[in-house]
């Protein structure tokens, strides 16, 4: 069996539906239980209580970036095999990631503001994430503004071809410039900077709920966008015959 | 036993922007699939 199977429309429903339950149940039970768990745990000795942020911030932001990845892989199957469920799941995913990339950056703000002094500051970091946020807002605006579907596929795949460079950056800011207030990576295995296991554990199962939140939503809105389009065919039939 | 002490309003604030962003998000892409599957059912029925 091929996975350009699950190209086919038809197919993918029947397995989507069939897989929906059990990832909406384990998103629940993990997104849940990984919150619930990390805001039971201690105060930092440094940051206090708003270290329990970051069991919103670190998911949210991972999946801000690796959503686009995802766009990215799934933008290079339509503009190179041309399978629409590959493009209409691009098209699903972006409001996910746009609202991933809004959490990680609201987050950090709040957390930023009695940690840092401020709610802001130009920072790589901090401005590779605002600009792959509007880089999201541009997808989505997009694929609203052009009538053609395919065209919208075929251009909007352009676009996440080029935003890509920005959702990398927004990974690899803090190596690339070493100055700016952000941190490095929060599960950093480097001697002396790990995590302390209080709060990698339950961090760790916060990323995972995230995960398979993002992979429910992304289910969902991608049945609803084969459903439009089945509707829009049918439509356009009648208005034919 | 929760602790926020006097970084309370920080972590509640944080948690709630955050709590509604993703209800909004799961809301409207539950009400889409509905409304999707309502209209084609009513097409593929009538059409």
């Amino acid at each position: 069996m091929s996975i350009w199977e699950y190209a086919n429309p038809v197919k993918f429903m029947r397995v989507s539906g069939a897989m929906l339950p059990w990832v909406v149940a384990s998103a629940v039970l993990c997104t849940a239980g990984g919150i619930a768990w990390g805001v039971l745990t201690p105060e930092d000795y440094k940051q206090g209580a708003t270290v329990k942020i970051v069991f919103l911030h670190v998911p949210a932001a991972m999946m801000a970036i690796n959503i686009w990845v995802m766009m990215l892989a799934a933008s290079l199957i339509w503009l190179i095999r041309r399978h629409h469920v590959s493009a209409l799941a691009a098209k699903a995913a972006a409001p996910v990631g746009a609202v991933m990339t809004l959490i990680a950056l609201v987050t950090g703000a709040i957390w930023g503001q009695p940690m840092w002094g401020t709610w802001w500051e130009w920072d790589p970091r901090l401005t590779s994430f605002l600009i792959l946020f509007l880089f999201y807002a541009g997808y989505i605006a997009l694929w609203s503004a052009i009538e053609d579907p395919d065209s919208a596929a075929d251009l909007t795949g352009v676009l996440c071809l080029v935003g890509s460079v920005f959702a990398l950056l927004s990974r690899y800011a803090v190596l690339f410039w070493n100055q700016g207030l952000h941190q490095g990576a929060s599960l950093s295995v480097a001697p002396g900077e790990r995590m302390s296991a209080v709060y990698r554990y339950p961090l760790y199962l916060s990323m995972l709920g995230f995960f398979l939140l993002f992979l429910a939503l992304l289910l969902i809105r991608t049945r609803t966008e084969i459903r439009r389009r089945r509707l829009a065919a049918l439509q356009a039939r009648e208005m034919r015959a | 036993m929760m602790e926020l002490g006097k970084y309370a309003g920080t972590v509640l604030s944080a948690y709630g922007v955050s709590a509604l962003l993703l209800v909004a998000l799961v809301w409207q892409s539950v009400a889409a699939n509905a409304r999707a599957r309502r209209a084609l059912e009513r097409q593929e029925r009538h059409g």
